[in-house]
């Protein structure tokens, strides 16, 4: 019956490169009319590379696009507009201090010098009783929800008569009961025939959206599976991968004292709903212990929390047996420790200022780049010189502004940068996030070259196959708790895939003095 | 053949030279046309604007007299931009400080050893400029109240408050109903160069300006300024106390505006009347951004300010042109100024068709 439908739409072989980074490497996909295709997989897996290409937004270097048969040229959303295509970005297109029905309109061509509100508003109410989307066409944007704004987004692709939607990790913003009637929504839809991409890296909701699944993997599609005939263990198999791409030397893990301690730790994510529910977890000196979770689930709080940037609203922070509970950022730099943010170019570097300033602001504070609160330019340029050799870090010069790096050497910047000043514990947070191979593995490298060294890590990842090769013990974070910690050499890609689905293995989470001395006799 | 508009990736001194001058070129070519439109000859405007105010050096001088305090509140209002800090309460920062100076000349006079007068005028304009400015600071950083309306609100409170003393309490008996305080004691004029009325504000201008720079660009507080202005979330990241340096940085933005007031009631009114700013405050955002925020070229463009008001009024006086001609010549020659600093930071790229792959790409299926 399916099979014999031909696709609406057929992407055939589309290659895109960034600058040291291989988005998308010949990914096929196919859509068929009346269907959700979920798109799965980890961040940085180039879901949402493929995606704006087919809206026009990239430019493919290789591939072709097919919709409804026919070779399409998209140069721009206006072009996918054209053929029915719109989507639904993670960030929204929405102008705020304007109404629902206005901002559906805004934009398009065929719409009358003097359009009338009244008819748009009419038919807008039309669209949102079929497809189940109740928003107010009057109601200015700034006051409505996220949700109710999703929804905003969804009517406008409606509205201008889109049949392929593409939703870019649309229940990010979502609260539980949001995502169900979301799913109630596309449901209508695909039985009125329109088709959907739904971008995602959470397994259950491939399962509950969607009618086929394609799984990408650092650029590649890796399997196609019909949702039917798949569980969420296979997704999680599928989406991390088996295959390790290199081998990495790894001494034993010899821990020394204890670095940081949190007990019991509540806190509140930005909009004030808790994050972390009551938080445990020892790192001593010498070893890397992986937080492995779908994102979402309370590790950038917790790298936050540790490194002084959100407060906590219960229990204790310890850094070498000091009581750091709510310091400020300074006085948890000043106690030795260091961080790799998530947000590379928004948190971690100043994009305007020269690589050589960017290497600098940790080190600026002490002498001998600063003396008597003078900074010695000459002294500087030597640090930097020292970095972008010891690092590699390939930049024109050192006075190159860092956004025109690569993302794999802005991120080789800010390690550097992290590495030199780290005098106890870093905290890195998904610190290989969409790099290439080679990036991948030096800033691995260098993360077990800290644990040599005798400093603790705190590593933050989706990649699991990243921590079970250098993490000596994987923590699984589920809504703000740690659902077990397990010493790396006894874990599985199907266990940890449980455990991040919120199932508590009792028998796996080894206490944590236990994993400790398992680890230390066995050095 | 295509063309593209890219932003530079290492700002190019080359383009930082040529681009004012080709802007100032094109602002000259612009306000000719003009000229000649009503029917003036534009060589013999610019020759008399040139030396009205370059032309002698009193001519000189009176170009400097206008382009000290945009020199003073220019280096105020960069200093705030460079954090991101809409100050544009430059001008009632002025007011204060004018009025503070002269509460110090006219009150203080006899209870304080002659000697020190003038630099506790002096001492007192920039306090109370930074108490002006700390305000609005104070309620950005702690409370997140938006500065653009704070900085400019508080300028009519100085100015109403200004008009108030001088018009009232302060108002000389002796001043036949003039509004204005009496003349200072002579002991708290702020000296002037031999013949002129340019006066040590400028010294303090160059001094000040050479400080700032260092400061900013070889300090490690000038660092952390620099980092909180670029990017603050990665400041907060690095430990950086935001909302102490914001404050910091606007008491002394707002000292430097005091200043400014300081020397103008010390320095060439000798009194505080009406009329102590000609709007400077609102002149010196111009004169911060055409100078890029950066304290060395707010010296220059502020005499090149300085000059188009001097020489507007040249023109209104040896040229006959109707008094709002100067104004509008002003005008013309900030535009290209404004737009061209555009090209320090972008460049125009002209790109060869066959480079473009769509194209190529049909190419070949064509051929295929």
């Amino acid at each position: 019956m399916n099979e014999v439908k031909t696709p609406i739409l057929e992407m055939q072989g589309i290659t895109k490169r960034f600058p040291g980074v291989l988005a998308n490497d010949h990914v096929d996909l196919e859509l068929y009319p009346g269907e959700v295709l979920a798109l799965l997989g980890e961040n940085g897996a180039g879901k949402s590379t493929l995606m704006n290409v087919l809206v026009g937004l990239y430019r493919p270097d290789e591939g072709e696009i097919y919709v409804r048969g026919k070779r399409a040229e998209i140069h721009s959303p206006k072009d996918a507009a054209a053929l029915g295509i719109g989507m639904v970005h993670q960030n929204f297109m929405l102008v705020k201090t304007m109404t629902v029905a206005e901002n559906i309109i805004l934009g398009m061509s065929d719409l009358p010098f003097v359009p009338s509100m009244e008819t748009v508003g009419k038919r807008i109410t039309e669209i949102s009783k079929r497809y189940n989307l109740q928003v107010d066409p009057n109601a200015y944007i700034w006051q409505l929800s996220v949700g109710e704004q999703q929804r905003v987004e969804i009517l406008k692709l409606v509205y201008r008569g889109a049949e392929i939607l593409i939703l870019d990790e649309p229940t990010a913003v979502l609260t539980p009961q949001e995502s169900h009637e979301l799913a109630g929504v596309l449901k209508v839809m695909t039985d009125e025939g329109k088709s959907a991409i739904f971008i995602t890296h959470k397994m259950e909701e491939v399962m509950e959206f969607s009618d086929w699944v394609r799984v990408l993997q650092h650029g590649k599609l890796v399997a196609v599976r019909r949702t039917q005939d798949t569980s969420p263990q296979e997704l999680a198999r599928l989406m991390v991968g088996r295959e390790v791409l290199f081998r990495l030397d790894k001494a034993a893990c010899t821990p020394t004292e204890t670095i940081l301690e949190l007990q019991d730790v509540h806190a509140d994510d930005d909009k004030g709903l808790p994050a972390l529910r009551g938080l445990s977890l020892t790192i001593h000196g010498g070893e890397i212990v992986g937080i492995a979770g779908v994102a979402g689930n309370g590790q950038r709080q917790l790298s936050e929390v540790v490194t002084g940037l959100r407060r906590v609203t219960g229990g204790q922070v310890f850094i070498r047996r000091k009581d750091m509970t709510n310091q400020n950022p300074l006085s948890v730099i000043k106690a030795g420790v260091s961080h790799i943010p998530a947000d590379r170019i928004g948190m971690g570097a100043v994009g305007n200022m020269a690589v050589s300033e960017n290497l600098v602001m940790k080190g600026y504070r002490e002498a001998p780049i600063v003396i008597n609160g003078v900074l010695r330019p000459n002294r500087i340029l030597e640090f930097a010189h020292k970095m972008i050799e010891m690092f590699r870090i390939a930049t024109p010069t050192p006075q190159t502004r860092i956004k025109f790096l690569s993302g794999g050497n802005i991120q080789k910047a800010i390690l550097a940068r992290e590495i030199d000043a780290c005098d106890g514990l870093l905290v890195a947070v998904y610190p290989s996030r969409g790099l290439d191979v080679g990036a991948t593995e030096s800033v691995r490298r260098m993360l077990l070259a800290q644990r040599e060294e005798g400093m603790g890590v705190l590593l933050i990842s989706e990649d699991l196959e990243e921590l079970l090769t250098i993490a000596d013990r994987i923590a699984v974070m589920f809504e703000g708790q740690i659902m077990g910690v397990v010493a790396s050499d006894d874990a599985d890609v199907e266990t940890l895939g449980l455990m991040m689905a919120g199932v508590k293995r009792e028998d796996l989470a080894v206490e944590i003095e236990d994993a400790v001395s398992t680890s230390t006799a066995s050095s | 053949m295509r063309i593209i508009f890219e932003k530079r990736q290492s700002i190019s001194r080359r383009a930082m030279v040529l681009v004012p001058v080709v802007s100032f070129l094109v602002s000259l070519l612009l306000g000719a046309i003009l000229l000649l439109i009503s029917g003036a000859n534009p060589f013999e405007t610019y020759a008399a604007m040139a030396r009205g105010t370059f032309g002698s050096t009193y001519n000189f001088s009176e170009t400097l007299v206008k382009a000290i305090p945009l020199m003073l509140t220019g280096l105020g209002v960069s200093i705030a931009f460079r954090m991101r800090f809409w100050n544009i309460g430059a001008e009632g920062q002025l007011t204060l400080g004018g009025v503070a100076a002269a509460w110090v000349a006219l009150y203080w006079a006899g209870r304080v050893p002659a000697f020190l007068l003038l630099p506790l005028a002096i001492l007192a304009g920039m306090v109370a400029g930074a108490l002006w400015a700390g305000v609005p600071a104070f309620l950005k950083a702690y409370l997140g109240v938006d500065e653009t309306l704070t900085t400019l609100m508080l300028n009519y409170v100085a100015i109403l408050f200004a008009a108030h003393l001088y018009y009232g309490p302060w108002r000389d008996p002796q001043g036949y109903g003039f509004p204005g305080t009496a003349q200072f004691d002579p002991s708290v004029w702020l000296p002037r160069l031999v013949g002129t009325r340019a006066h040590l504000g400028l010294i303090f201008a160059i001094v000040l300006a050479l400080a700032l720079w260092f400061v900013l660009n070889r300090t490690r507080w000038g660092f952390e300024l620099k980092i909180i202005g670029e990017n603050q979330v990665a400041a907060r990241y690095l430990g950086i106390g935001i909302a102490r340096n914001i404050v910091l940085a606007l008491l002394l933005s707002g000292a430097l505006s005091g200043l400014a007031g300081a020397c103008e009631v010390t320095g060439i009114s000798r009194r505080l009347q009406q009329g102590l700013s000609i709007g400077y405050g609102y002149t010196a955002i111009i004169v911060a951004w055409m100078a890029q925020l950066n304290p060395i070229a707010v010296l220059f463009v502020a005499i090149l300010m300085g000059a188009l008001l001097v020489g507007g009024d040249q023109v209104q006086m040896t040229m006959g042109l109707p008094a709002s001609m100067g104004l509008v010549l002003q005008g013309m020659i900030l535009f290209p100024m404004l737009a061209g600093s555009l090209f320090t930071e972008y460049r125009l790229r002209i790109v060869r068709p066959e480079k473009t792959d769509p194209l190529a790409s049909e190419t070949v299926e064509a051929a295929s």
